[in-house]
């Protein structure tokens, strides 16, 4: 039986909106930016990318139209997952790399709330890469925002599992040895149903990949590439400089040809190795260019793409939404066979408690 | 053939063989029948972690004791009367266990050369019996052709010589069902459920299942059947239960009468795994349970769901509480309602998995970084862990606060009649979920305060997500007090430690006076213990009563708090002896709080304590208090027909 059956099975619609479920705010009624503005001072470095993302954060919250009071942003720990308190929403800033944990026992217990975690890579992809990829697996409906900036921020200045190979930091004084985690290809290699990435500076691409994610019913991972002024300043700069970006950034539109560089370079499947490559669309031809299918069920060339990151300087990055693809979620099952059977029960709990309690081979003394 | 029937008033018998023979299922079937006829009884299962161990061997040994009487009994006993063995490893393994003239039967098909050998048998002790000074000297041995009158019985359903021979536990149990009396009805009625689908196996174990029993009627082998009436009990209806079965039954009931959806999150471990089993059964009662990736997802999810406002519910043993303990630390500082089981087994580390030990109840109380303490709760028996989980449940949620329950590994699998009680006799728990705060005449709404304390019970508002005017973010870092927001002021963090710990010891505002049982009044010795030991240590006191001499006992359920009487009681006798299957944690816990000279009894063998080793050290306690010899053996009343409950 494949998981479509055991949703059908279930009574469930074949398709829900990430928030279908979560409490509208009332006909007529708006909220602004202010409404999710808490009243706690954010102590953020200054030029940090965590400001931006905040902000649009805030900004986009509205267009959503829900209940503040049905929000929950739940955190780890590092420089990012304090943002749940500078949000006028539910929050809980947990401990480090178990905000994926918690946040399934949130949204498992109540479908009528948008849970949010915020997370960086160490908190999401070292100490809590567990939690991650089993978040992934269950398709728990909750939007992951992974805040990468490549380092460790919060304790001054440690390579993280998204550091470039040979990076000097404090512990390691001669170059890392380690071979960096690609976010978005460890989502794809645990078949998440929604995998994305933005960057800090780009608002409106911010904004409309945070839409799609909250709109998607499911576990949605959007790395955000976030710059740390301080301990690892300019990471991203040849996706962010006016001369650089478009050399540098592959965006992804579902339906449309994968070109950049205006439109000189394109993405082309490679017969030598099975995946992808960028090659001259002058040579090639734009019938050759992929055009991308975010919904594609076979995660192989949205893999393929997220390999064409590179590893050690970023020079070159997809960008957009890899993947989006309907799959019954762990929580509206789980919910869902509860129901079911509370549904049949027909006695009251005490009567059917009493039931259970007396059940089996019992004996009776007077 | 008129046999003859002897009045007995308790017996213990151990049913060993290999893993893969069915011992549990075997010494389960004959406990069912017991408890239905009306025997007070207690069981203790004993197998190795290894599924299936080398066979034949004694590692791969697999026992199931029961001790039934007709009167109340509080072990499942020290030393087994009769001992049935269904290969030469399990004769080995629990030869050492039996007291002189004990009863053994064994299945003379499995004593084969290369089984002695695997045993580590140089000769077959089957041929000396009744040598004086050979191996079964001691013994009143049966050697049976279990294996062989087994296949003899089931030939007609067509078997293979290995089905067939599989049915020989039934045989063994038909045997013991005769020479004890018991009803067979509710076997051959379980066997016709368990194998409805396979009519030729369901067949055959009853038809091995009967032969047992007809053979016990008919050989000459066995002369005598014995008769153990009915035990005087309470008044009500009774069903036998385990520990961790009575443990789920309490964590739906604690769903039910709180009007909360349980959820639990939890990682399969032994031998903690029923628990989860159980409550995934249980969905109709509003139940969710989450098999997670890890101990620590586990505890995360129960977390979160507990800050939604469900009854958030983790299950381990010590390991995982290794595990977990940050997480605990969370619930802590974020002052969630949250229940940890831990059903203890023998540690450090991995440990013995399946065996039961009680060292981890400083890792309770202290386990965690910082001021972080939580509510502790202990079991005293199997059926006693159902009580427990729901007086956990209603600390938990009255005080927002993780509250560990600790049970253990013995009365975990362990059973014992249980009188199922009236459901109106059982608690009701108020969640008072925190409320959206009144619009004032001005039209403003006050601030919510998070950490705004209830003056009698020092918790704080539980404002689940989904409540307007609640909004509010609570996490790991400190709190301020009141507001909620984090907080780095020196004096704030002082306030707040010493309120988290307020707040637990406020519990014992609420516990009732600890029970002292001391029927003299004279006692100078008390015999205080927590969790499992409180059978042993009951069989104990009874043996050291019995003998004439006085002491007192008394059994903490709350670890943390303590009862608010305990310190006035310890006071009160000369000598305190503290019971445990650990080093002396309770009893190092006792001298720090209240000064007092605690003495220790501490074995850790990973089994129950034995009732006759405990009654010497009480008895030496009581005699060194009262200044007088005491000798258990010369003063016990020769008349007395009350059991004792020590090894003969």
């Amino acid at each position: 039986m494949t998981a479509t059956d055991a949703s059908t099975e279930l009574g469930l619609p074949a398709f829900r909106t990430g928030t279908e479920l979560v409490p509208a705010l009332p006909e007529g009624q708006t909220q602004t930016g202010k409404d999710f503005t808490s009243d706690q001072e954010v102590r953020w470095c200054p030029g940090c990318g965590d400001y931006a993302v905040l902000k649009a954060v805030q900004g986009f919250l509205p267009d959503l139209g829900l209940r503040r009071e049905n929000i929950v942003f739940v955190s780890g720990i590092g420089c990012s997952s304090r943002f749940p308190y500078y949000l006028d929403t539910f929050g809980m800033h947990s401990i480090h790399g178990r905000a994926p944990s918690i946040a399934t026992g949130l949204a498992t217990a109540r479908e009528d709330l948008s849970v949010w975690v915020v997370t960086g890579d160490g908190d999401a992809l070292s100490i809590g890469g567990n939690h991650l990829i089993h978040a992934l697996r269950r398709n728990v409906n909750m939007t992951i925002l992974l805040f990468n900036n490549r380092i460790y921020g919060l304790t001054k200045g440690q390579y993280s599992p998204t550091s470039e190979t040979g990076k000097v930091t404090k512990s390691t004084p001669v170059g890392s040895i380690d071979q960096p985690f690609n976010p978005v290809s460890l989502a794809l290699g645990a078949e998440a149903s929604f995998v994305a990435r933005t960057i800090d500076s780009d608002r409106k691409h911010l904004t409309s990949v945070l839409s799609a994610a909250a709109a998607h019913r499911g576990t949605s991972l959007v790395e955000i590439y976030q710059n740390c002024p301080i301990f690892n300043d300019g990471a991203f700069e040849d996706l962010k400089g006016r001369d650089t970006k478009d050399e540098s950034i592959i965006p992804l539109v579902h339906g449309e040809p994968i070109v950049f560089a205006g439109g000189a370079k394109g993405v082309v499947r490679d017969p030598a190795t099975g995946g992808v490559k960028v090659a001259q669309v002058e040579e090639v031809g734009l019938d050759a260019v992929l055009v991308h299918d975010a919904h594609n069920t076979d995660p192989t060339v949205a893999f393929a793409i997220s390999r064409l990151t590179a590893a050690d300087y970023l020079h070159q990055a997809p960008i957009g939404i890899f993947r989006q693809v309907e799959r019954p979620t762990y929580d509206d099952q789980a919910r869902a066979q509860v129901s079911a059977a509370v549904d049949a029960a027909a006695a009251s709990p005490d009567e059917r408690l009493g039931a259970l309690l007396g059940a089996g081979d019992t004996w009776t003394v007077v | 053939m008129s046999k003859q029937v002897q009045q007995l008033d308790r017996v213990i018998i151990r049913f060993a063989g290999d893993s893969g023979d069915g011992m549990q299922l075997t010494g389960d079937r004959f406990t069912q029948e017991s408890a239905i006829f009306g025997n007070d009884l207690m069981t203790l299962p004993n197998f190795p972690a290894e599924i299936r161990a080398p066979q034949g061997t004694i590692p791969g040994v697999s026992s199931f004791q029961v001790h039934f009487a007709d009167h109340q009994i509080l072990t499942a006993g020290d030393a087994p009367d009769v001992l049935v063995a269904m290969n030469p490893a399990a004769l080995k393994a629990n030869l050492g266990d039996l007291p002189k003239g004990a009863t053994v039967i064994v299945d003379s098909h499995d004593f084969t050369k290369r089984n002695l050998s695997k045993a580590g048998y140089d000769a077959d002790p089957l041929e000396s019996i009744g040598d004086a000074g050979s191996v079964l000297g001691e013994y009143a041995v049966h050697p049976v052709d279990l294996t062989g009158m087994t296949v003899e019985a089931v030939k007609e359903f067509g078997l293979s010589r290995k089905d067939a021979a599989r049915a020989k536990n039934m045989f063994a149990l038909g045997l013991l069902s005769w020479m004890y009396g018991r009803p067979t009805e509710p076997t051959i009625g379980f066997l016709t459920k368990r194998f409805a689908k396979v009519p030729d196996i369901r067949e055959a174990n009853i038809a091995a299942f009967k032969a047992g029993w007809n053979f016990g009627e008919t050989t000459e082998a066995f002369a005598v059947s014995y008769e153990i009436k009915p035990a005087p009990m309470a008044p009500g209806t009774y069903r036998n239960i385990s520990g961790n079965l009575a443990l789920a039954y309490g964590l739906v009931a604690a769903g039910v009468r709180s009007d909360l959806p349980v959820f639990l999150g939890s990682y399969p471990i032994t031998p903690a795994s029923d628990i989860l089993h159980e409550l995934s059964k249980h969905k109709s009662f509003g139940v969710t349970t989450l098999q997670a990736e890890d101990e620590i997802a586990g505890i995360g999810a129960a977390i979160g769901a507990s800050y939604a406002g469900a009854l958030g519910v983790t299950t381990t043993s010590g390991p995982g509480i290794a595990l977990k303990s940050e997480a605990i630390g969370l619930a802590v500082m974020t002052e969630l309602p949250l229940l940890v089981v831990n059903v203890q087994r023998g540690g450090p580390s991995t440990g013995l998995p399946t065996k039961t030990e009680q060292a981890d109840l400083l890792q309770a109380m202290f386990g965690r970084n910082g001021e972080a303490p939580v509510a502790i709760v202990a079991p005293q028996s199997p059926g006693d862990c159902f009580d427990a989980a729901l007086e956990a449940a209603r600390i938990a949620v009255t005080y927002r606060t993780p509250v560990m329950l600790l049970s253990d590994g013995y009365i975990a699998n362990g059973s014992e009649p249980w009188r199922i009680p009236e459901i109106s006799e059982l608690p009701t728990i108020d969640p008072g979920f925190a409320t959206a705060p009144a619009v004032g005449e001005d039209g403003s709404t006050p601030e919510f305060e998070p950490y705004a304390r209830d003056p009698e019970t020092l918790a704080r508002p539980w404002a689940i997500p989904g409540t307007a005017g609640l909004e509010h973010r609570i996490g790991g870092l400190e709190k301020g007090d009141g507001h909620g927001n984090i907080s780095y002021d020196p004096a704030n963090h002082d306030k707040m430690v010493r309120l988290r710990q307020a707040k637990i010891d406020k519990i014992a505002d609420s516990l009732p006076p600890l029970e002292v049982d001391d029927p003299s009044g004279r006692a100078r010795v008390l015999v205080i213990g927590w969790g499992s030991t409180y059978g042993p240590i009951g069989a104990g006191v009874r043996r050291v009563r019995k003998a004439g001499f006085n002491v007192a006992q008394a059994h903490l359920r709350h670890l943390n708090p303590f009862p608010k009487d305990l310190g006035e009681i310890l006071q009160g006798y000369d000598k305190i002896l503290v019971p445990e299957m650990n080093l002396g944690q309770l009893s190092l816990l006792l001298r720090a709080e209240y000064l007092v000279d605690a003495v220790g009894f501490n074995v850790v063998r990973g089994l129950p304590l034995k009732a006759a080793e405990l009654a010497d050290a009480i008895a030496e306690l009581v005699g060194e208090a009262e200044g007088v010899p005491v000798d258990l053996a010369q003063n016990i009343d020769p008349e007395s027909t009350t059991d004792l409950e020590v090894a003969k």
